[in-house]
C-alpha cells in the first residue's frame, strides 16, 4: 500500500468521524423540535427512494459470464417484490425470492 | 413506557435482525480478507470496520486506496457513499426526537442500511410503538449484527481468504433489502417514488460513487412527496 501507516489512520479517522456527524446530522441538532410538515411528507417516503436504488444496480447488474443482466436474479427480485407488497411481510417476501433464485439456478 | 416493553422491544429487534446476520458475516469476512490484502494491517482493517461501521463506504475506500489515489479523493468518495445516511437520520428524526441523547447518539453510531431499514419498516407498521420501544428496537436489531461484524472482519483479516470458498450469498443482500421495502409500497405515492428511484439510480449510474444515489433518492422523495400532496394521504 503506498500510504504510511499515518496516512491510512487519517483517512479510517477522518472517514470514522465525518459517517458519525452524517449519521447524527437530523437525530442530534434537531433534536425534539417538531419538523415542518412538508419536510415530514418527504420523510415518509425515504425507505421506497433508497432502498430499491440501492439494490436496483445488483438486481441488474450484467452476468460477468454472458455480459448481459442475469434473468434469474431479476425474476428472483420481480418474485420478492411481489409476495412481499401482497403480503404486507418480510419474511414470505424472502422466502419467496430465495425459493426463486435457488430454484431458477438449478433448473437453468 | 415501562422497561418491560422495552425489553420485549429489544428482544424482537433482536430477531428480526438476526436474517442479516446471513450477509453481514461473509461481508464482513471479505472486508477484512481485502483490506488486509490490499496492504492493511489488521488492526487498520479493525479500525475501519469499528470507527467507521459502514460496510459500502469501507469497499469503496479500500477499493480506491489500492489504487493509490489522494488521501483527500479517499476520503470524499467514501463519504459521498455515506451521505445516504443523513436522509436516514432524518427520516429516523420524527420517530426518536424525544428519546435521550444517549440514545439518539448511540442510534446514529449504528445507523446502518440494515438497521435503518429493519426497524423503520417496523416503526411504519407499528405506528402505536412508544418512543423509548422505537429505541429499543433499534438497538435489538444490531445486537448480535454488530459483534458479528467486528468479528466476521477479524477473521477476514487474521485468516485470508481460506474461508471464502463455497459462499455464495451476493444475492441474499438484495432480496433481504426488497424484502423490508416491498411491504411499505401502501400507496400510489410510494410505488411511484420506487419506481423513480430505480429509474434514476440507472439513468444516473455515471456520477461518482454514492452521489448518482442520493439525488435519485431526493428526486424519488420529491415524486413521493407530490403526489401525496395533491391526492392526500
Amino acid at each position: 500500500m503506498s500510504y504510511t501507516d499515518g496516512q491510512i489512520w487519517t483517512i479510517i479517522a477522518i472517514i470514522g468521524v465525518g459517517t458519525y456527524l452524517i449519521r447524527f446530522s437530523f437525530l442530534g441538532l434537531v433534536g425534539n423540535r417538531k419538523l415542518p410538515e412538508w419536510a415530514l411528507r418527504h420523510l415518509r417516503y425515504t425507505p421506497v427512494a433508497v432502498l430499491p436504488g440501492l439494490v436496483a444496480p445488483l438486481v441488474l447488474m450484467p452476468n460477468p459470464v454472458t455480459g448481459e443482466a442475469d434473468p434469474v436474479r431479476i425474476a428472483a427480485a420481480f418474485a420478492t417484490i411481489v409476495v412481499g407488497w401482497w403480503r404486507k411481510d418480510m419474511l414470505p417476501s424472502v422466502i419467496a425470492g430465495v425459493i426463486t433464485y435457488g430454484g431458477l439456478q438449478y433448473l437453468l | 413506557m415501562t422497561s418491560t416493553t422495552s425489553k420485549f422491544a429489544f428482544v424482537s429487534g433482536f430477531w428480526a435482525g438476526l436474517p442479516f446476520i446471513a450477509v453481514g458475516f461473509p461481508f464482513a469476512l471479505f472486508f477484512g480478507i481485502i483490506a488486509t490484502e490490499a496492504g492493511m494491517s489488521v488492526a487498520q482493517a479493525m479500525g475501519f470496520t469499528i470507527i467507521v461501521i459502514a460496510g459500502a463506504s469501507q469497499f469503496t475506500a479500500v477499493q480506491l486506496m489500492s489504487e493509490a489515489v489522494p488521501v483527500w479523493s479517499v476520503i470524499a468518495a467514501a463519504l459521498a457513499v455515506n451521505l445516504r445516511m443523513a436522509m436516514y437520520s432524518a427520516s429516523l428524526q420524527p420517530h426518536l426526537a424525544t428519546a435521550p441523547l444517549w440514545q439518539r447518539a448511540l442510534v446514529a453510531y449504528i445507523n446502518f442500511d440494515a438497521s435503518y431499514a429493519i426497524s423503520i419498516a417496523r416503526y411504519e407498521k407499528e405506528p402505536s410503538l412508544s418512543v423509548s420501544e422505537k429505541a429499543a428496537f433499534f438497538l435489538g436489531s444490531v445486537s448480535l449484527m454488530t459483534p458479528i461484524w467486528f468479528l466476521g472482519t477479524y477473521i477476514g483479516a487474521v485468516a485470508g481468504d481460506r474461508f471464502l470458498n463455497g459462499f455464495n450469498i451476493d444475492f441474499a443482500m438484495p432480496i433481504l433489502f426488497l424484502a423490508l421495502a416491498a411491504p411499505m409500497l401502501k400507496t400510489l405515492a410510494h410505488l411511484a417514488a420506487a419506481v423513480t428511484s430505480v429509474i434514476a439510480v440507472l439513468a444516473l449510474s455515471g456520477m461518482p460513487s454514492g452521489t448518482g444515489l442520493l439525488l435519485a433518492a431526493f428526486i424519488a422523495m420529491a415524486v413521493g412527496a407530490e403526489i401525496e400532496r395533491r391526492r392526500g394521504r
